[in-house]
């Protein structure tokens, strides 16, 4: 099987400081990764250098493209990357705010990325945006409202809802639940997993709530100082631990 | 006349304006930046159009203002009679006689020729900006073709209104590339933009750009599939004339709420009523109220 | 179906000292199809843990663990996953799932996991949670909020809904009444009976003399005298 995301030794400096540092991995169709690790261990470095929101200074993102197969993205041209940005990619922001666009309704939102890849019918837009307001759980009569009307947790999930509709493969997520309300948290992590099984979408999970990464991933990789210091299955990891830092990570969580 | 350059900017100003028009013909519809001058008169009066002007106008030139198509407002009278003075070209209120038109917010009805020059005032050059307010983002936007964004505008016109409710400033498609704003012309002066004789020059001041549209260009209203562009106007006739054709300003003449249509080019208007034109508005054909 | 050849696990405390922990040495066994085995042994022998690394829960550090025809020691993350989605079931002491979600999709979600339809999966479902009276009020509710003999019976239906061909059972008969034990236990016969070899922990000797054709006693891989 070909990976959908092959990451060879992805390195980015911030000067003479190190952001992350010779990070390879691969991912396949339907895998769900997370990384964790705490602030400043250089997770989110490492997920904006694969998005392509960020350049490494060294290293490839190997992507298996629908029509051209395997395809480094960090040496594509920039239009072909953003496409990809587009359609087979999606991400999602901590922030809702920093993934929507909060002047514009909830429908138009979602039809963003439709029409963004030649969508030009009004209609057939805003059925499937009603239709994925639908399936984020967002009640179809707030399609002319805008985001700003919004609370916290449907805001995350529209943002949800505008990345997936041009059915992505490959899904970025900046902690997604994080600064939400416990109870919202766990609704917007069943979502997540029920689409991510019907859909079949590969996933990177960026995140320091190792409750989310049980829940949602299926392989982790435990960051310290931009590099990778331990990787491996999900519950394995968290439950037998085998890096000093990892350890300490896990024995550190509070039990409820 | 020793008092001004001709046309009151330096040579050296207007040779760098030309090659910016150039470069604009060059790529129709791509929104060249220029080095704005501060001009005698306030930003939004205008100070695009009157550096493009200033650039193109020769002494043997006959230059014509029109705002919101008439002749004889405040904004056209100063425009012209400060290029009468600093140019000291011959001005005009006939389309047909005139080679250079400087205009805001309309295109004149009767069809321009082939050695005319139609220059626009323009407010906010960029279509994407209500959306997208990073410029480096809306450049980036523009050079990759990635105008998706332009049609969320569209959207959430229908979404709100039920039918595309922008009705100036209508963005439009130059010879399948770039997305242009037409300047706040009536959507109705659209159809106009596309295949015309004349050079068509765009100037926005205080943004500092400059763009174009060489004759006989391509020019496409966006819209949907299933909400196709249409160039609307007020379904009335023009009071003095008589004319159906034409753009309409509807005017309000006296406390009672008494309205008046008629046309908004002056110049249009006058022309159909020295032809012996007549409408029922004209002193002595008023209908009864 | 299952053979352990020389495996050995230790854990290493990096921050108490770097203290090494050697838990199991030298472990080799086999279980095969329709074969059901008993860990025994006292409290803290190992028990447990061999039946977590086995599930690849537990990294071990040396030998082999083969399910069909993965090696666990080594195999990639996705290909353990897949192994426990279509090969390995597991059913443990405690019920761990996303809050909110009703009880009848977590019995079904390993068989939507595979592939199987929403209707046919809640049917499977439907059936073992009514086998094990579940009452069928609570179907739509979450589990996390059930008691504890209901969570670990909601557990054992969500681990029956497939018919794994490996399954490891960590006391599956613990704290439930006769009539539910009695249920449990004829499950783990019809598992046994279409071919399913099963590793499993028992206290409840009667159990353990009814479906086990086999005992290992885990003490026997306990390192002597290490720590």
């Amino acid at each position: 099987m070909t990976p959908l995301l092959s990451v060879h030794g992805i390195t980015k400096h911030y000067g003479t400081h190190i952001g992350c540092a010779d990070v390879s991995f691969d991912l396949y169709p339907g895998e769900v990764m997370g990384i964790v690790g705490e602030s400043g261990s250089g997770k989110s470095t490492l997920l904006n250098c694969m998005a392509g929101h960020l350049a490494p200074d060294a290293g490839a993102v190997v992507f298996d493209t629908r029509t051209d197969g395997p395809k480094d993205t960090v040496t594509m041209s920039e239009p072909e990357r953003r496409m990809l940005g587009r359609t087979d990619w999606a991400f999602v922001h901590q922030h809702a705010r920093d993934g929507l666009r909060m002047g514009v309704s909830a429908g138009g939102n979602v039809g963003e990325r439709l029409m963004a890849v030649g969508e030009r019918h009004y209609g057939d837009i805003r059925n499937r945006a009603t239709d994925w307001l639908d399936r984020v759980e967002i009640d179809a009569g707030r399609v002319d409202d805008r985001p700003t009307t919004f609370s916290g947790g449907m805001q995350q999930r529209l943002q949800i809802a505008r990345n997936l509709v041009t059915g992505p493969r490959l899904v970025f997520m900046d902690e997604p639940t994080g600064g939400l309300d416990v109870s919202v948290q766990a609704r917007l992590l069943d979502l997540l997993r029920g689409l991510v099984r019907d859909m079949g979408l590969s996933a990177i999970i960026v995140t320091h709530d190792l409750a989310v990464v049980r829940l949602l991933a299926d392989r982790l990789m435990v960051m310290k100082s931009g590099r990778v210091v331990e990787a491996g299955l999900t519950d394995q990891v968290l439950d037998d631990p085998q890096h000093a830092y990892s350890q300490l990570l896990v024995s550190s969580v509070l039990q409820v | 006349m020793t008092d001004y350059n001709f046309a009151y900017l330096d040579e050296q100003t207007k040779r760098m304006i030309r090659r910016a028009i150039l470069k604009g013909l060059a790529i129709p519809g791509y929104q060249v930046p220029f080095a704005s001058r501060e001009m005698p008169m306030p930003y939004g009066w205008g100070t695009g159009g009157v550096q493009v002007s200033a650039a193109v106008l020769t002494p043997e030139d006959t230059f014509k203002v029109i705002d919101q198509g008439a002749d004889d407002t405040t904004n056209a009278v100063s425009i012209r009679s400060f290029f009468e003075r600093t140019a000291g070209v011959e001005t005009t209120t006939d389309t047909s006689a005139a080679s250079v038109i400087q205009t805001r917010h309309r295109i004149p009805e009767e069809p321009l020729k082939e050695d005319q020059i139609l220059v626009y005032q323009v407010p906010i050059p960029e279509p994407l900006r209500f959306l997208e307010p990073r410029e480096s983002e809306t450049r980036k936007m523009h050079s990759l073709e990635e105008y998706g964004l332009m049609h969320v505008k569209l959207y959430e016109d229908i979404s709100r209104h039920g039918h595309i409710a922008t009705s100036y400033a209508y963005p439009v498609k130059v010879e399948g590339r770039y997305v242009m704003d037409p300047s706040p012309i009536p959507k109705f002066d659209n159809p106009k933009l596309g295949d015309m004789a004349a050079i068509q020059l765009f100037g926005a001041g205080r943004e500092q750009r400059i763009y174009a549209l060489p004759p006989y260009t391509q020019v496409v209203s966006l819209d949907f599939e299933d909400h196709p562009f249409e160039a609307s106007k007020a379904d009335q006739v023009c009071g003095l004339c008589g004319a159906e054709d034409s753009y309409l300003d509807e005017v309000i003449i006296d406390d009672a709420g008494g309205r008046l249509f008629c046309c908004s080019d002056t110049d249009y208007c006058l022309g159909r009523r020295n032809a012996g034109h007549q409408g029922s508005s004209l002193p002595g054909n008023e209908v009864a109220a | 179906m299952i053979e352990l050849k020389n495996v050995s696990k230790t854990f290493t405390l990096h921050n108490q000292g770097s203290a090494i922990i050697e838990v199991t040495n030298d472990v080799s066994l086999k279980v095969s199809a329709g074969e059901c085995v008993a860990l025994t042994g006292a409290s803290g022998a190992g028990k447990s843990t061999l039946m977590r690394m086995i599930y690849g829960n537990y990294l071990s550090q040396a030998g082999e663990i083969r399910i069909g025809d993965v090696d666990l020691v080594r195999a990639e993350p996705r290909e353990v996953i897949a192994l426990r989605r279509e090969i390995l079931g597991y059913v443990s002491q405690f019920l761990r799932v996303v809050p909110r979600v009703p009880t009848l999709e977590v019995v079904a979600e390993p068989l939507r996991a595979i592939g199987i339809g929403a209707e046919e999966a809640e049917e499977r479902a439907q059936s073992l949670l009514a086998q094990l009276n579940i009452p069928q009020r609570l179907w739509s509710l979450s589990p996390t909020t059930f008691s504890g003999g209901e969570q670990q019976r909601v557990n054992i239906a969500r681990g029956f809904a497939h018919s794994y061909p490996a399954m490891l059972l960590d006391e599956p008969t613990a704290s439930l009444d006769a009539t539910n034990r009695e249920v449990v236990l004829s499950l783990i016969e019809a598992a046994k009976a279409r071919g399913a070899a099963i590793i499993g922990i028992f206290h409840d000797e009667a159990a353990r003399a009814r479906v086990c054709d086999r005992e290992i006693d885990v003490s026997r891989f306990t390192p002597k005298a290490a720590a």
